[in-house]
């Protein structure tokens, strides 16, 4: 590991030049549970390292009835400890709950884990599921993104050079609406996941017809995937196991993964329809006030 | 029998049991303010002024020759001292001539440490440098480079015994029972025991189960990484700080390296975080020698990274593996065979001979063959593992043997008392056993409060298994000094890894009828005592324990002849008990006789041991699981372990040992395995992705300590450390069929393995999944 620059800019503008300037060799740095351990390993090389936690807009925290926007560099520890973020979210916390441990989590950010962009990255499914916006700042001004759009192949996204991401905006959670995130690994926590499901329900007000759904599954493509037709397939359906199969068929084909160390093709198929399903019926008791975050984060293997 | 059932340490003795004044009671362990402090000195602590930093080069391919190493480069670069290649080491070839087998066992002992002429494996080291800070070594040797043509690489049994397999070393032949073999060849060597009459065994057999296995390369998994500080002073004088078992095996094989002798060479050994038998071998040390020289005799400092560590260090052998087992009508084995094939890495030496030995040992058989076969592939050379070679061969015999028991329809605990060996019995190899405890541990087991519980629910099973581990002696050297305030310095060259330092002294503290706090105990560096083994082998509290012994009866005896004098009487009149000298009416407590008896001369003693009769050591074992039908994640719900402890001098450090064993025992069943690619590069060099289990993959282990006492130790000792590590894959694939009606006929038994053989057991159309789910 060779010598790096460090600077920490306290505004978006300032932020914006740092990056600008360091032609390709500058990288954001959030908590840099990623970016630190790439730099290690030798994966990435850089000059440049731009600090973004001085800046009040990444850090910040923002919910009110027109839902949540979180600063894309807030750590998962300050999101798990966010009262109001609990009660109206409770799904996120399935994902920032899982990221690494208690240490990581005390640094790992939503930012870090999109921008680094895995197509295993624990959160980028709940997001899509939770119907996210990005917020991005750059050399051209602002612009918004939706998330299921912002990953374009592994470790890549739609940040041109001197872009950054500044926030996540999350709509308020209409009426009857519960989602939820599992993931597969092969222990009870320190691994990748080798199949990942996101889901969300709204459901009609007697909980027994699903209104809309959305459905994302990670680590079976190059990049987090938005199973739109999973989610069109329940929409107007009655809450059943066989309603619920059938999303996860359409998951199951939706997947398009690769045989690795992780995971082979078959099984990663195969779960991405068990996620997706189990996903569903967590989602669906959440919608109908059932089911609370400390039992599902046993189901995650954080007894 | 003396069976104690102990979980935890929340029942502490007060006083040991049956009549010892310290020996059964759980004491804290010397290092231990150290340790929780954060103060111990593990080898990457180690600091001194003008220290320099070493990195290693290794190779990126599998299997490469190296046409030439240009270090120039790296040379160059500001900041670095020095460049090592394997041409800094003496050269080995010349002396295959001259001294035979040993001659080619040292070159391939240089060949690890840097390659020659040819790289054996991913992660093979290269080159060494020596730098000013660890980057800068990092990036010079970056900078040097290395003309590889590589070769294809040969990764498994298979491979390597292929009729076209690329050879490895062009001058290995096959040993075959002693007679050498003229051709090039991979298989390093063939070895069988036979006994009886094998046919006839199987023609008289009501039933035969015939099955082959496959268990993947390991790794011993210890947290410390290698790391070891080397010092070649101007005047010759060489000194190695070290994280090693065996401070004397360091100072042994670096003086074969670097031909040496050994009186230039002082190893001090650090405190040690894990080895598990892969910290025997060396590896950074001579790298470290060669470059504190070229630096102009400069303390080089080497710390592996864990990428390394699993590269380049470790590993025990993957396998393949049938077990043939018949029965006659009655339950009874009448012959048994197995044929054993375990991949050594890069040089001979896998540990299938002692697999072997392992392999029928819990079982009484009159018709048996055991085939070996030690193959090289393009892997880490193969090290010890605790109870090397054992846990691969146990979970083939234990699973046929729990498919013998089902097919009989007989209790499995049953089947194993019916066929356990005992006293006279013999292992495979035909060494005949002396009082053992095979059967207790059965009855354990079978009379548990686990096994003895109803397990309900679907997908859930139970499996039990046995396992045999030889333990052995070798060679231990102590000394004793007694202080005038009545405590004891012992000082001992045996590495502490499971608390050794306190069931040594204990045993020190119990033969002087002292109390544990009045001994002192510190392992030592090999200028200190006398030439000393490894602590391995479990032989480390029963031999090392053995000298301790000797050196309490020496000072004991001492003190009473000065006593004699002093009080003017015969020796023979000077009886000292509870702590207590007396003769006549005179009597005088430990501590003042110690202070009175040196008032004209000094006090110490010393001893060395090398006794012959270790007591073997068997565990059985039992486990509940449930299989997640849809992912193939197995949980481990309840796990009871028990096994023949001799006596368990400190029971903490005993419940420890096969709480430690069992774990690495399930983490090689469930999920551990070493992930080449085609062209042989290792895939998963890291704990996120060798997977390890975790706090959360493992339920409170259960521990029984079934004492039955070593007859050939004066407190009974048997080694503890690895008979553990045994059963536990067997005894989790039994499970697994229990709970899944599906034999797995390889390891780790990951979700991916088991769902596919579930795929692969519904596609036959199997009637039913479950058995016993209904
Ligand atoms: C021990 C350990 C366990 C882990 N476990 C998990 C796990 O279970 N699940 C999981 O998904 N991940 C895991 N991770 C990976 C990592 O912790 C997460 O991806 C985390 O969310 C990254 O966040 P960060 O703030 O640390 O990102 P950083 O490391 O700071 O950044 C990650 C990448 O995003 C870029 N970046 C950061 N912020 C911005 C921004 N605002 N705009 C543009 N680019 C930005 C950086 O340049 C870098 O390329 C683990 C990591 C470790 C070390």
């Amino acid at each position: 590991m060779q010598a790096i620059d460090f600077v920490a800019p306290t505004s978006v503008d300032e932020a914006i030049s740092a990056l600008a300037a360091g032609s390709g060799m500058a990288r954001p740095l959030s908590g840099g549970t990623d970016l630190i351990a790439q730099l290690q390993e030798g994966r990435l090389a850089l000059d440049t390292v731009v600090d973004l936690k001085r800046i009040p807009e990444l850090m910040a925290i923002s919910i009110n009835s027109d839902g949540l926007t979180l600063g894309a560099s807030v750590s998962c520890h300050s999101i798990n400890n966010n009262q109001a973020i609990r009660d109206a979210y409770p799904a996120l916390i399935d994902s920032t709950h899982l990221i690494g441990g208690t240490q990581i989590q005390g640094r790992a950010s939503l930012g870090g884990n999109l921008c680094n962009s895995s197509p295993a990255a624990d959160s980028i499914p709940n997001l899509i599921a939770h119907s996210v916006t990005c917020h991005i700042a750059g050399p051209n001004g602002r612009r918004t993104v939706p998330v299921e759009e912002f990953c374009t192949a592994p470790g890549r996204n739609v940040l041109e050079n001197g872009e950054f991401l500044v926030a996540l905006e999350f709509p308020a959670p209409p009426a009857n609406f519960g989602a939820a995130y599992l993931r597969f690994i092969p222990r009870n926590e320190m691994d990748i996941a080798v199949v990942g499901a996101g889901a969300s329900v709204v459901l009609s007000d007697d909980g027994g017809t699903i209104q809309s759904a959305r459905v994302s599954i990670g680590a079976v493509a190059p990049t987090p995937l938005f199973v739109q037709e999973a989610g069109d397939a329940l929409a107007g359906q009655p809450v059943s196991e066989e309603t619920l199969a059938k999303a996860a068929d359409l998951a199951r084909d939706a997947a398009r993964p690769i045989s690795d160390m992780r995971g082979t093709i078959p099984q990663r198929k195969h779960l991405s329809g068990v996620l997706t399903q189990r996903a569903l019926r967590i989602a669906i008791d959440r919608a109908r006030g059932t089911k609370t975050v400390d039992e599902l984060g046993r189901l995650n293997g954080h007894g | 029998m003396a069976s104690t059932k102990q979980n935890g340490t929340a029942n502490l003795a007060a006083n040991g049991q049956n009549g010892y004044r310290v020996i059964g009671t759980r004491p804290v362990r010397p290092d231990g303010v150290d340790k929780v402090t954060g103060r111990a000195v593990y080898a990457a602590d180690v600091q001194m002024t003008g220290l320099l930093h070493g990195h290693v080069l290794r190779s990126p391919h599998a299997h490469a020759r190296i046409r030439s190493i240009d270090t120039s480069k790296a040379e160059a670069l500001p900041g670095v001292r020095a460049v090592v290649t394997a041409a800094d080491l003496p050269v080995a070839e010349d002396k295959i001539e001259d001294l035979g087998e040993g001659a080619i066992n040292l070159k391939y002992l240089s060949d690890n440490i840097l390659a020659h002429e040819k790289a054996l494996y991913h992660g093979h080291a290269v080159a060494g440098v020596a730098a000013i800070n660890p980057h800068i070594a990092e990036e010079a040797a970056a900078l040097i480079e290395v003309d590889y043509e590589p070769l294809p690489p040969v990764m498994t049994v298979d491979d390597a015994l292929a009729d076209d397999a690329p050879i490895l070393l062009e001058t290995l032949r096959t040993d075959s029972m002693g007679e050498i073999g003229s051709e090039q060849t991979n298989l390093a060597s063939f070895f069988r025991h036979q006994r009886g009459d094998l046919e006839a065994g199987f023609t008289d057999a009501d039933l035969v189960v015939d099955r082959t296995f496959r268990t993947e390369t390991v790794h011993q998994g210890y947290i410390e990484p290698h790391a070891a500080t080397a010092l070649y002073s101007a005047d010759g004088q060489i000194t190695i700080w070290t994280s090693t078992q065996g401070s004397f095996a360091v100072r042994d094989q670096v003086c074969e390296i670097l031909q040496i002798p050994v009186s230039r060479l002082k190893v001090v050994p650090t405190e040690i975080g894990g080895g598990f038998g892969g910290k025997i071998n060396v590896y950074v040390e001579p790298v470290a020698v060669l470059l504190s020289q070229k630096a102009g005799h400069e303390p080089v400092k080497i710390v592996m990274s864990r990428a390394d560590v699993l590269a380049a260090t470790g590993p025990t052998s993957g396998s393949n593996i049938r077990v043939k087992i018949g029965v006659d009508s009655n339950g009874k084995i009448s012959a048994a065979l197995a044929e054993l094939y375990y991949e050594a890495g890069a040089y001979p030496g896998s540990p299938v001979g002692a697999a072997a030995n392992v392999s029928l040992a819990p079982y009484a058989i009159d018709n048996l063959q055991v085939d070996g076969y030690d193959i090289i592939v393009n892997r880490p050379r193969s090290a010890a593992y605790r109870a090397p070679g054992g846990t691969n061969v146990a979970f083939a015999v234990e699973s046929v043997v729990d498919e013998l028991a089902e097919k009989l329809g007989m209790d499995p605990a049953e089947f194993r008392i019916l066929n356990g060996a005992r006293e006279n019995d013999r292992r495979p190899d035909g060494v005949q056993y002396a009082r053992i405890g095979q059967i207790e541990t059965v009855e354990a087991i079978k009379e548990s409060e686990h096994y003895q519980s109803p397990l309900e629910g679907n997908y859930r099973g139970r499996g039990i298994a046995s396992g045999y581990w030889n333990n052995w002696g070798g060679q231990s050297s102590a000394t004793a000094v007694l202080n005038p305030d009545g405590t004891v310095n012992l000082n001992e060259a045996s590495t502490d890894i499971g608390g050794t330092r306190a069931s040594i002294a204990m045993q020190l503290a119990e033969a002087m009828d002292i109390d544990y706090e009045q001994v002192k105990a510190r392992v030592v560096d090999t200028d200190t005592v006398s030439y000393n083994d490894v602590t391995g082998g479990s032989r480390t509290t029963f031999a090392t324990g053995l000298a301790a012994y000797n050196l309490g009866q020496q000072l004991k005896k001492e003190m009473k002849r000065r006593l004699a004098e002093h009080w003017d009487v015969e020796p023979s009149g000077v009886s000292y008990e509870d702590g207590v000298f007396s003769a006549g009416g005179e009597s005088l407590p430990f501590v003042e006789a110690a202070d009175l008896v040196q008032e004209e001369e000094p006090l110490m003693a010393s001893s060395t041991v090398h006794p012959q009769d270790f007591g073997p050591g068997f565990s059985t074992q039992c486990v509940d699981v449930e299989v997640d039908p849809e992912t193939g994640k197995i949980t481990i719900l309840r796990y009871t372990i028990a096994q023949d402890v001799g006596k368990a001098i400190h029971p903490s450090y005993v419940e420890g040992q096969m709480q430690g064993g069992v774990a690495q025992g399930i983490g090689w069943a469930i999920n551990e395995e070493y992930i080449y690619d085609d062209e042989g590069h290792l895939l998963n060099a890291s704990l996120l992705d060798y997977r390890m289990p975790t706090a959360l993959d493992l339920p409170m282990i259960e521990t029984i300590m079934v004492e039955v006492p070593h007859p050939a130790h004066p407190y009974g000792v048997r080694g503890v450390g690895e008979v553990n590590i045994v059963p536990p894959a067997g005894a989790v694939a039994n499970a697994v069929y229990q709970a899944t009606g599906v034999r797995m006929d390889k390891l780790p038994i990951s979700p991916a393995n088991l769902l596919e053989a579930m795929w692969a057991k519904q596609a036959e159309g199997a009637a039913e999944l479950v058995p016993g789910d209904d």
